[in-house]
């Protein structure tokens, strides 16, 4: 029940809600607890809510570290 | 899906366990606690113990929210929702839960009682409008990923003015739970903590670093795929190599050191600090848990409707308390798998896909020393 998971915001509405795609599924969450959400951010989902944004320069960062380390074994 | 497919890929996640297994030093032992269910989750999921050299124990840790709610506070909600002027609203996994006497709010529901399961505290709002003339009682369960949610509907609902609507408030927080865990001394032996990710989205890393600090463990705040679980045990291992007791964060794209100002401001404006509460498998753990704040007593369902708070025992054949606490795995429960089944739990583990025995029912039943 802690689990959340990554979706973008394809649609920003009234009232601090938005439109988001989960995998080709759209669904109705509150981005209430978010500051300056954008259409195209990528945001945690939980519970209905949005609760914290995903920076593509991080995933990308971890990305490359993974790969690195996964490369290491023929180093 | 983007953002998660990426972080499970097989190849890069074997070429990862390999370099761990170069990292360690095969003289010693590495205890690693994953605090979070979702982590259990994962590693159960994915195998990823088959895949670490021996000498790596993960240890399941108490981060299950369902599984360390006390049968006294399910109990609670469940006279609640017995109350023939009540509609008890809570988050599915929650009605699983055994209570006294073989009760569950799914098995009270059966009775009579009007139990309905919300996706969000938005329809448990959308449930107080529409029924005026009854009592709507939010049971609130959570770390702190699910308790801005649950400000949030506070705020709204004083706003509104929603006179029927109440929140039974067992929000827990996580670094105390990890420091009166530390501070049990010999009870568990650990050497770092796999640190929980969506908390952290919202508290930040920086509440961790008195955690680190105070009892010298290393803590790495990761995320909840299976290569974020890998690659957080391979900064662990660093850590312990080199003899640091950092907090450390491999779950950057979501996790800031201060987290996410917003939530923590609405949290600080409706909930106030418990003195102490109890967990299940942690007996009371000081400051732990909110409680409304004095400012919404009016929306305090504890004081709405004067429920008292009791002790009530675990099943005596459940071992959910000892697995809770780091100390045993499930496969170490007599009853696992046999009386104790997800469809028909005896204990709190194994209720949530999260809960060590759920996880390990569902993927490691036939692995000996799968993951606990
Ligand atoms: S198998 Fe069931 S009874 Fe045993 S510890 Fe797990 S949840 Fe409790």
């Amino acid at each position: 029940m802690c689990l959340a998971m990554p979706v973008r915001i394809s649609q920003l509405l009234p009232e601090e809600m938005a439109v988001v795609d989960m995998d080709g599924v759209s669904r109705e969450v509150s981005v209430a607890l978010i500051d300056a959400p954008q259409e195209g951010d990528y945001v945690i989902l939980h519970v209905g809510y949005a609760i914290g944004k995903l920076d593509a320069e991080e995933a990308a960062r971890t990305l490359a570290l993974m790969d690195q380390l996964a490369a290491g074994e023929q180093a | 899906m983007k953002y998660v497919d990426e972080f499970r890929r097989g190849d890069i996640a074997r070429g990862m366990a390999a370099q761990i297994s170069r990292l360690v030093d095969p003289a010693r032992e590495y205890r690693l606690m994953e605090f979070c269910g979702g982590h259990t989750h994962a590693i159960a999921r994915y195998g990823l113990t088959g895949l670490l050299p021996d000498n790596i124990r993960l240890i399941h840790g108490p981060g299950c929210p369902v599984c360390v709610l006390p049968i006294g506070r399910v109990d609670s909600a469940i006279e609640l929702a017995l109350r023939p002027d009540v509609i008890l609203c809570s988050y599915g996994d929650t009605l699983r839960v055994p209570a006294s006497n073989k009760m569950s709010l799914y098995q009270a529901r059966a009775k009579g009682a009007d139990v309905r399961m919300v996706y969000s505290t938005n329809d448990a709002l959308q449930i107080a409008r529409d029924n005026p003339h009854k009592q709507v009682v939010f049971f609130a369960i959570g770390f702190e990923t699910t308790t801005p949610p649950t400000a949030l509907a506070l705020i709204q609902a004083r706003q509104e003015k929603l006179a029927n609507f109440s929140v039974f408030c067992n929000h827990v927080l996580t670094p105390p739970a990890m420091r009166h865990l530390l501070a049990a001394g010999d009870a568990v032996q650990l050497d770092g903590f796999i640190g929980p990710s969506h908390v952290s989205t919202v508290i930040g890393s920086a509440p961790y670093a008195a955690v680190a600090e105070e009892f010298a463990k290393p803590v790495v705040i990761a995320g909840f795929e299976p290569l974020d679980v890998l690659q957080a045990v391979a900064m662990l291992v660093e850590q312990i190599n080199q003899g640091r007791t950092e907090v450390e964060t491999q779950f950057s794209r979501a996790v800031t050191h201060e987290g996410n100002q917003k939530a923590r401001e609405r949290v600080a404006q409706t909930m106030t600090l418990r003195d102490s509460f109890e967990w299940r498998g942690l007996g009371q753990v000081p400051h732990s848990a909110l409680a409304i704040h004095p400012d919404f007593a009016e929306f305090d369902a504890e004081l709405r409707f004067a429920l008292p708070y009791r002790h009530v025992p675990d099943h005596k054949a459940c071992e959910c308390g000892a697995i809770l606490r780091g100390q045993k795995q499930p496969q170490d429960c007599k009853v696992f798998g046999i009386v104790c089944t997800p469809d028909n739990p005896l204990g709190s583990c194994m209720v949530s896909s999260e809960g060590a025995c759920a996880a390990h029912y569902h993927y490691g039943r036939f692995v000996q020393g799968a993951t606990a």
